[in-house]
């Protein structure tokens, strides 16, 4: 059974959106509320590899793309889910797979994507006494 | 947790490290000479790389994308232009894709050289560090004539490369690698087969399964845990499913075997850049398609560079320049592992086990050891550090 | 030529640091000490420490976290001390001039003798750049 058909089956009713761009490279987008269970899955059921997650700016809203990889048959599933452009807030992954708390850190200071229940959601790449607010990665800032 | 760090002694680590945009500050908390946690920092060598990248134009992004690492400066513009052509659905000819291939394992060799030798001079072994760094010079002199300078290639551009490799340099590549075959030969030899060598690295900083699992290790570092994930066999591209070759991976998870991957794995390398080099010589071709326009949509292309995988995601909306480009570098999931391999390990093996990893190591480093409870300061450097390593190489050399 | 002068220019004790570079000039430094270049054979080697060195050799485009460091590693090197930049970044921001990352040139932070520019320089012209440097000490 190929990676479509096993997300579809074990996704099922999570997803809202479907694409795959070619054979080796899905996108999916799912609820705020169903990502940490959709990873869950992913990860720990279908023993995907976590690879990194991307955090992307529109101009209505946020995103972030969590890519996870089934080397087996060298696919990129990425997960995508949309956030409030006010307020851009979702739950961390930490309990989920322990390496993504580096990104997660870095999403925070580059972007101001708030996680919740991060353990420690502290400056990573930026100087301490960066500036509260100045998000360098969106694009309004220059430079 | 936090009133047990109290009492430990922390050692901090760095921060100066030339990482792409992970240099590293690590502060090892102590109790006596044993690792009991480790945190970890980064940013000194931040650069802002996926900012610039969105104000250039798609064709400049591949020289800014060199200069994230310099050892591995063809995998970002590699994974790049993957990510280019996935998006695109374009291919590349086949003079092309055989030349990424020669160029990728080129710079795996010299990679894989430069990290043998690092590691022997973090052990006290400085004549493997001469050995290596002698052998990887014709490596470097073969980039320097294929594509006019020593590291930084830019040989990549979407759609092709962008220098042929000429017929006539053709036969000083295989000379060069036919020299190198029987170095490498005895240099693995001696390596691997030295007792000293074994004492020190064997069960060293151990990851398992589950390690590599919960941190996405990639590369040697998974392989040498007995992951056999490779880019190069589980996605295919360029001119890899045309050619043959293994995967090597081992079954301990230690530094020892870090090194024993790395060292067959250039063997391999070899073997690669000879079948491309018969399949392209003396047949012509073009080298690159023209591409104009680069349309809305998003890509991912990936590399198995010399650390592990690399990965870039571009989003595009129609205009000249990205929307949004994230990297990942392979180091960025590797180097959080020392969070699993250090803790329990000593402070001399500390420095083996931060190289076994391979996080592009060549810069000085200060260490300051301070004991927290009595606000005792006391600084040491990153060569006290070494200092220690190669002490306790002595001792075991004595013991055998 | 003063006392401390000449006992300068004898032996040279390099310190080298990185201040957010790519990682290149750091290798080429090193490659400077393997058996083809070997500059050991002229008194030269790489210390781990900035207080035993005569020379500071500096890579990168010393970034925002970076520029408290360059000033206290410089602040702590014996005078006289001279300061070399090395590559495009140090040099003038090469590349990455325009980031919000960017705390440098070295220039702007510590006094800088010589600059050996290339992205990244050649062992041959670092090597070149000592000897005008060596020449310059008179």
């Amino acid at each position: 059974m190929n990676v479509l058909d096993t997300l579809k089956e074990k996704l099922g009713g999570s997803i809202k959106e479907l694409k795959a761009h070619n054979a080796k490279r899905i996108y999916i987008t799912v609820d705020r509320a169903d990502v940490k269970k959709c990873l869950k899955i992913l990860f720990r059921d279908l023993d995907a590899r976590y690879i990194v997650a991307s955090g992307v700016e529109n101009f209505d809203s946020f995103e972030i793309l969590y890519h996870l990889g089934f080397d087996g048959e060298g696919t990129v599933v990425s997960v995508r889910t949309y956030l409030d452009r006010g307020k851009p807030e979702i739950e961390s992954m930490t309990s989920i797979i322990p390496g993504i708390s580096y990104i997660e850190r870095e999403m925070k200071e580059l972007l101001g994507i708030n996680f919740t229940g991060h353990p420690g959601l502290t400056h990573f790449l930026l100087r301490d006494d960066w500036e509260e607010g100045n998000y360098p990665l969106r694009k309004a800032k220059n430079g | 947790m936090a009133e047990d760090k109290k009492k430990k002694v922390i050692v901090p680590i760095g921060p100066y490290h030339p990482l792409l945009e992970e240099p590293e500050f690590f502060a090892l908390y102590c109790d006596g000479e044993k690792v009991v946690d480790v945190d970890w920092q980064a940013g000194y060598n931040h650069r802002a790389i996926e900012k610039l990248s969105e104000a250039k134009h798609w064709d400049q992004v591949t020289f800014l994308v060199e200069r994230i690492c310099g050892i591995c400066s063809t995998s970002h513009p590699f994974a790049y232009c993957n990510a280019v052509e996935d998006l695109l659905g374009a291919s590349v000819p086949e003079r092309a894709r055989y030349i990424r291939c020669i160029i990728g394992e080129l710079e795996r060799i010299h990679s894989h050289l430069l990290w043998v030798g690092l590691a022997g001079h973090f052990l006290g072994y400085n004549t493997v560090f001469m050995w290596a760094w002698k052998y990887r010079e014709p490596v470097l002199d073969m980039f320097e004539i294929i594509t006019g300078n020593r590291n930084h290639y830019a040989m990549f551009k979407i759609g092709g490369v962008r220098r042929n490799i000429e017929e006539e340099d053709m036969p000083a590549l295989r000379r060069v690698l036919k020299g190198l075959k029987v170095q490498l030969e005895m240099l693995t030899h001696a390596v691997l087969d030295d007792p000293v060598l074994g004492a020190r690295l064997k069960g060293v900083g151990v990851l398992t399964k589950e390690h590599i699992k919960n941190f996405g290790a990639v590369g040697p570092v998974a392989r040498a845990s007995g992951i056999g994930g490779d880019i190069r066999k589980d996605d295919p591209y360029a001119a890899y499913p045309m050619l043959d070759f293994k995967v090597i991976t081992a079954e301990h998870g230690d530094v020892f075997d870090k090194a024993v991957v790395r060292l067959l794995e250039m063997f391999e390398s070899i073997k690669i850049i000879e079948q491309s080099l018969d399949a392209i010589e003396g047949k012509g071709g073009d080298i690159q398609t023209e591409i104009r326009d680069i349309p809305p949509g998003e890509g991912i292309g990936r590399h198995e560079a010399p650390r592990g995988e690399c990965f870039h995601y571009i989003k595009s909306d129609g205009t000249n320049r990205p929307v949004r480009h994230k990297i990942r570098a392979p180091s960025y999931t590797n180097i959080p592992t020392f969070k699993a391999s250090c803790i329990g390990q000593m402070i001399p093996d500390v420095a083996i086990i931060l190289a076994g990893v391979d996080p592009c190591y060549c810069c000085t480093e200060r260490v300051a050891v301070y004991d927290a409870g009595n606000k005792k300061k006391q600084m040491y450097d990153f060569s006290r550090l070494v200092e220690m390593s190669r002490q306790k190489t002595e001792k075991i050399k004595k013991e055998i | 030529m003063s006392l401390k002068i000449k006992a300068l220019k004898k032996s040279l004790w390099v310190y080298h640091m990185s201040g957010g570079s790519c990682n290149n000039c750091d290798i080429e430094i090193l490659a400077c000490l393997d058996p083809r270049f070997d500059i050991e054979r002229f008194g030269m080697t790489l210390v781990g420490s900035p207080r035993h060195a005569d020379v500071l050799l500096c890579t990168g485009i010393i970034n925002k976290k970076c520029v408290e460091r360059v000033k206290e590693v410089y602040a702590q090197t014996a005078k006289p001390c001279v300061v070399v930049a090395i590559g495009a970044c140090s040099c003038s921001g090469g590349i990455f001039r325009d980031g919000y990352q960017m705390g440098g040139p070295l220039d702007k932070l510590i006094p800088v003798d010589i600059y050996i520019p290339g992205c990244p320089p050649k062992p041959e012209a670092m090597i070149a750049g000592i000897v005008k440097l060596l020449e310059k000490l008179k």
